[in-house]
């Protein structure tokens, strides 16, 4: 098997708040390999976003969290890197995609320029090359007439438009690893199969390696090979998506299975 | 009750008529404004007659000559009005902008940074908050002298808490907002974070601050002016000219009412562009 693109082990995370500590994960490891699409669910509150900003080493807002354990990535533990170096790798080699697109991109910059303040954070562009960029990644993830619509503000988008916005500022630099944190929650159902097709067409033009977190098997199911069931901040269960399906072995997987709501079961209604 | 559906109902969001409103204070604000400008500008080829030049015609009342009369030693009160708000409000526009400098700078650090930064920032702010401005302002100009620097960095002085505070506050809120999350997971630097992400989100309660902070401001400039701590004579200025005036009100009323209402027209230009402000961007805050 190749190297792993990104090795997990031992990862713990505790709020800190007024000297009290509150675990938040409680040791997890996995790897992902390199073009490889992960999955990640679990209920809310089990720690899913809390992993997925700690292998950024960022805090959810507002909130101060200590870290601990080994993120390797690329060759490299992120744990180990300083701030700078941090701030150098997030958004050129591993890059995220937020929950709520509405509140996701900053209200009064232009679509346009918050996309090119992000490309010139991280390449040597000029201007021109800067704004021919924007337009081609405008262009790849389905916004018409990205001459246009880069000019605008994002209240002049839907949800489903913004969260494509969001998704092209996250690949602009080619990531090698896209964390996307329940990137549909907050969209129509139609909305989110669009998105979703979107992620994994960019994912094998890339080659990039998606971490897919969500609630909803549904979402996981069609998207990844391997799946990663989480509670209280620790991985219950992983393994092939097909088989954790067909024979989840963890009782909360099961529980968690059998909360879905199933068009074809048959017997009681609720 | 069939009556009761069969009213058209109106419904309406309450917010616009306030707005509305907004737009025609700032409207009228902004005329003062630029009337006050355009005075102060070319007030050299505006006023009438040299503002120091003495005449034997001294406490006249209006005439052609002096249209809004002369003082005790005969000099002209536009001529000295004019070039008197020169340096007012030269004072004012300095010192306020040196306060919403460091204003913006402490609130902004202050409120970003959050923690012990936070703590020493605003307790230190609060120590000079807790002075009346007046005090402070005599304390200081008394100690350094009278002069238009020292009078400038003292009114900066006490008014950058105020300021500060204003910044700080929504600087609290807006750093936590998901897109500065976004901005800083894909690696944009705390600065541009702060400048770019979320200054111009808090821009509009500085905005209407910064306008009340001016109507202050002069009020205050004029009072210490008044006092005598202001800029030394002969060079005119609103509040050396009460002052001066004030012995001879009964004799020539004229000479107290014109600067006063200069002041007052001033400071109702600011308080009327800072109202328009506020209703117009929307800031909270109690009409």
């Amino acid at each position: 098997m190749t190297e792993p693109l990104l090795e997990v082990t031992g990862l713990t995370a505790e709020f800190v708040h007024r000297g009290q500590t509150i675990p938040a994960l409680k040791g997890i490891g996995f790897t992902v390999a390199p073009g490889e699409a992960v999955g990640f669910v679990g209920e809310s509150g089990c720690g899913k976003s809390v992993m997925a900003r700690a292998i950024m080493r960022l805090a959810p807002e507002g909130s101060s969290v200590r870290l601990a354990g080994a993120v390797r990535f690329q060759g490299t533990d992120l744990m180990r890197r300083s701030e700078a170096e941090m701030r150098d790798i997030r958004g050129s080699r591993i890059a995220m995609v937020f929950q709520d697109p509405m509140t996701s991109l900053n209200p009064v910059m232009t679509i346009g320029a918050q996309m090119a303040d992000m490309i010139r954070r991280h390449t040597g562009f000029s201007a021109r090359q800067t704004r021919a960029r924007v337009l081609e990644l405008l262009d790849n993830v389905g916004i018409r007439e990205p001459q246009r619509r880069a000019d605008d503000y994002p209240h002049q988008f839907s949800g489903g438009m913004r969260q494509r916005v969001l998704i092209a500022i996250a690949v602009s630099c080619e990531p090698a690893l896209l964390i996307a944190d329940e990137p549909t929650t907050a969209l129509d159902v139609t909305v989110q199969a669009q998105i979703l097709r979107l992620l994994m067409r960019l994912r094998e033009q890339h080659g990039m390696a998606l971490m897919l977190i969500s609630h909803d098997f549904g979402v996981i199911a069609g998207m990844v090979e391997r799946v990663n069931v989480m509670y209280g901040g620790e991985i219950v269960e992983s393994g092939d998506v097909e088989q954790i399906f067909a024979a989840p072995v963890h009782a909360y997987t099961r529980a968690l299975l059998d909360a879905v709501p199933r068009l074809d079961a048959e017997g009681r209604q609720p | 009750m069939s009556d009761a559906s069969a009213l058209p109902v109106e419904v309406s969001a309450p917010r616009p008529a306030a707005r509305r409103a907004g737009y025609w204070l700032v409207a009228v604000g902004g005329l003062m404004l630029a009337v006050m400008l355009i005075v102060t500008a070319f007030g050299p080829f505006i006023a009438p007659y040299n503002p120091a030049a003495i005449s034997p015609d001294s406490l006249a009342g209006v005439s052609a000559q002096h249209w809004l009369g002369t003082d005790s030693i005969g000099r002209d009160v536009l001529s000295r009005l004019i070039i008197g708000g020169r340096t007012t409000l030269f004072i004012t526009a300095v010192a306020v902008s040196l306060a919403l400098a460091a204003g913006l700078v402490l609130g902004l650090v202050s409120g970003y940074m959050g923690g012990i930064v936070d703590q020493v920032v605003m307790r230190a702010l609060d120590v000079v908050f807790a002075f009346p401005v007046f005090l402070l302002a005599i304390a200081v100009v008394a100690a350094l002298g009278p002069t238009i620097p020292n009078l400038i960095l003292t009114i900066a002085i006490v008014y950058t808490p105020i300021l500060a505070r204003v910044v700080r506050g929504p600087v609290l809120s807006v750093k936590r907002w998901d897109h500065v999350e976004a901005a800083r997971s894909v690696g944009v630097s705390e600065f541009r974070l702060v400048v770019s992400h979320i200054l111009p989100l808090v821009i509009s309660p500085i905005l209407v601050e910064t306008s009340l902070t001016l109507a202050n401001t002069i009020f205050t400039v004029t009072a210490l002016s008044f006092l005598g701590l202001g800029p030394p004579p002969p060079d005119p200025n609103w509040g050396g000219m009460l002052a001066e005036a004030r012995q001879f009100m009964e004799l020539a009323p004229l000479t107290v009412i014109a600067p006063a209402a200069a002041i007052v027209f001033a400071t109702l230009t600011f308080i009327v562009l800072a109202n328009g402000l506020r209703d117009m961007l929307d800031v909270g805050g109690q009409r």
